[in-house]
């Protein structure tokens, strides 16, 4: 019965935090683009504008829901919901911080430990590029369908090779468990001896939460808005929060797999991880700010041609290091 | 145009094509350009620019309004270069009344019609840039395009719309205080060129979007009536400054940038250096600006001062004439073309002995240049289009009219 409870306040408390996060980093991501861009970002309400995803959160609610005519009703209403979902239940077998003991239980800084943990949260962001494609195709317009037809073009292209990435630390950690992954990082992160991986991961990281300079399925110069050009209101918020949470997620990953999850020194090891996770944003931030998009043919070419192969070549170097080293 | 009773099935696959709408509000088309566009996959079958969504009538309006008035016309066809297509037209009706103005007038014309193109160009570098899905070049560019209309503001007290070219003369002389702030202008602006380039020069993505995009071959550039930094892109030389000087651009020095390739690219480096040699010209137009007087002394063309007309009568007479009846105009006809940011800018004009003209064309180069769209992107992917669009650099308050 406890367990029970445990996880439930433990879900709760992550799915809040990451809707908070969210919210938050919408804020973070306009001031600091802002700042890129010397302009203030908002700046009316409350102290340096940090109460505008507040207002913004409101007028989305308010919002007239705009169904289209010709949109399949029921796939159009579900589409952002998978999105959504699947963003929020990636995050699950993160990490977070060290086991704590309360009530006698020892209790993990994850909602759930899994011993594949790695190929969960692939399995499930996997699932979340459903969102685009089917409120793609649902949403009756020719703009919506491009996006939608991109998006699993991009999926397609770049999983593979984040898959493989991956692949070197899980031999190199001999475990798909994300807690052992982040134990054998104690003396020496993966980022040193998978830089390749670590650089390839990165990369694909992004074009899998469709930053730019990946963010073609939701080309504005293009195509509108790509996928969710015909979503209003909520619905065009769980779309973003999808994106966004997705963001935290990848990053989170990239924090366990590579950067040592929560580990390091004096401070205590939840902010560890925030930070290291901070980073990441930075830099997701940092690139759309400075880079313009790919063409989607060269983004197919340059994940089939590039990464795949590159991502193949350090999984077997790594195998032949670590059955050496045996 | 060519392909309008097409069927959209094609005879061989059987497949539908796509049609596709861009436009006329779409935020890549800058301003209200359509665009049908026939996709298989992502790859543009037949592309058929529609135009007139932001037509005004101006060439019409031209008529009902003396040769003065007509002046503010000329600042809504390109609006993003406005003051050079007030030099186009008062050069015209000069050239109609057979006079020139002093030099000091045509040196401070030749200033503020590079410093537009240098507008016009950042414009340009701005949005075709967002077009890429780079979003802060739009920022820096615009940083910078506002200096330029301070600038303008500070002499003819307007941004946008500044008509500061009259016929016969200027608005007013140059403010107090205007050299010194257009040289900290000068001064800054090279090390922002830099840092446009630096963002943009060497970024890998950045050249593989440009390179090779959009190309089209010289003889079909030629048929279509490309001028400008489209065709300097091609490796043609021409430019109207340099083979057919107006305004006293013989008394610069600067050169005229070509490429060979022809591609994005190609124009994107045209239009760079072009805003480094508009600086060199701007340059010495402020460092050699002559003394004198800056409009013509005929009072039948330009008004007398405000103070004159207090004291005198006859300066009275003249300037009640001249805003009522306007100056007359011997009868005739006019072409004058100059080198417009877009290309060859003209203006023709037929008079017939009255204040107002008979007849007004513009020959708005966005419009030609807009013709190549449908050759530029046959058979490549969408996302090109957009690329295409930005390279041509198009105004619609211009091909419209």
């Amino acid at each position: 019965m406890l367990q029970v409870v445990i996880v439930v306040v433990k879900s709760i408390v992550t799915a809040t935090l990451l809707l908070a996060a969210f919210g938050l980093m919408t804020w973070i991501e306009r001031k600091v683009l802002a700042r890129f861009q010397f302009r203030p970002g908002p700046n009316r309400l409350g102290p340096a504008g940090v109460m505008q995803f507040m207002a913004d959160g409101l007028k989305l609610a308010l919002k007239e829901e705009i169904i289209p005519t010709a949109a399949d009703r029921f796939v159009y209403l579900l589409a952002p919901l998978v999105s959504l979902t699947a963003a929020l239940i990636a995050f699950a077998v993160i990490p977070w911080g060290p086991p704590i003991h309360l009530l006698g239980q020892v209790v993990p800084m994850q909602i759930g430990g899994p011993n594949i943990g790695v190929l969960f949260v692939f399995a499930i962001t996997s699932l979340g590029v459903y969102g685009p494609i089917l409120g793609g195709w649902a949403s009756a317009n020719k703009y919506s369908l491009l996006g939608g037809l991109r998006s699993t073009a991009q999926i397609i292209s770049y999983e593979l090779a984040m898959g493989l990435a991956v692949t070197g630390v899980l031999i190199a950690a001999g475990s798909a468990d994300l807690n052992t992954i982040v134990a054998r990082q104690y003396r020496l992160w993966f980022i040193v001896p998978q830089i390749v991986g670590f650089i390839i991961y990165v990369i694909t990281m992004v074009a899998e939460t469709n930053r730019t300079p990946f963010d073609l399925p939701e080309a504005e110069n293009e195509l509108v808005a790509g996928y969710h050009t015909e979503y209003t209101g909520l619905k065009w918020a769980m779309y973003m929060m999808a994106e966004y949470i997705n963001m935290i997620t990848v990053s989170a990953l990239a924090t366990t797999l590579f950067l040592g999850g929560w580990h390091g020194p004096l401070l205590p090891p939840e902010l560890w991880f925030l930070l290291k996770v901070a980073l990441f944003m930075y830099f997701f931030i940092w690139l759309r700010a400075t880079l313009p998009r790919l063409r989607y043919d060269r983004l197919m070419a340059f994940g089939w041609k590039v990464l795949l192969p590159v991502a193949l070549l350090n999984t077997l170097a790594t195998a032949v290091w670590v059955a050496t080293a045996q | 145009m060519a392909d309008q009773g097409q069927s959209l099935v094609d005879p061989y696959t059987g497949l539908k094509a796509m049609e596709l709408n861009l436009g006329p509000q779409h935020p890549s088309t800058h301003g209200v350009l359509r665009l049908r566009v026939r996709l298989d996959g992502e790859q543009v079958k037949a592309c058929e620019p529609i135009i007139g969504y932001l037509h005004t009538g101006i060439e019409k309006t031209y008529e009902d309004l003396i040769f003065q008035q007509g002046n503010m016309l000329s600042d809504r066809a390109d609006y993003v270069s406005p003051i050079i297509n007030n030099l186009c037209y008062v050069l015209t009706v000069e050239k109609l009344l057979q006079i020139e103005v002093p030099k000091r007038c045509q040196y401070i014309r030749v200033m503020f019609a590079e410093l537009s193109r240098i507008a016009s160009h950042l414009v340009w570098l701005g949005t075709s840039a967002m077009d890429m899905g780079a979003m802060s070049p739009f920022f820096y560019t615009f940083q910078q395009r506002e200096l330029i209309l301070d600038l303008i503001e500070m002499a003819a007290g307007y941004r946008m719309n500044p008509s500061y070219f009259r016929v016969g003369g200027l608005m007013r002389d140059l403010p107090p205080g205007f050299s010194a702030r257009l040289h900290a202008f000068l001064d800054g602006f090279p090390h922002w060129l830099d840092e446009y380039r630096g963002l943009l020069d060497k970024n890998p993505i950045w050249l593989d979007r440009l390179k090779g995009t959009a190309t089209i071959s010289l003889a079909q550039a030629l048929d279509y009536g490309w001028t400008g930094p489209l065709l300097r892109a091609l490796g043609v030389a021409h430019d109207l400054r340099k083979s057919n000087p107006y305004s006293s651009y013989e008394d610069f020095a600067f050169d005229v940038p070509t490429e060979q390739d022809g591609d994005v690219y190609a124009r994107y480096k045209v239009r760079m250096r072009e805003m480094e040699e508009s600086l060199k010209i701007v340059r010495q137009a402020i460092d050699n600006l002559p003394e004198g007087p800056w409009h013509v002394a005929n009072e039948k063309i330009y008004p007398p001062e405000k103070e004159e007309i207090a004291q005198s009568m006859e300066a009275l007479i003249y300037h009640f004439k001249l805003y009522s009846e306007g100056f007359l105009v011997p009868p005739g006809e006019a072409y004058v073309g100059v080198e417009g940011p877009k290309g060859e800018l003209g203006c023709y004009i037929v008079a017939n002995g009255a204040g107002k003209p008979y007849r007004v064309h513009v020959r708005g180069p966005s419009f030609y240049n807009l013709q190549a769209l449908p050759a530029l992107v046959q058979d490549r992917m969408l996302s090109d289009v957009v690329a295409a669009i930005g390279s041509i650099d198009i105004v619609l308050g211009e091909v419209d009219r």
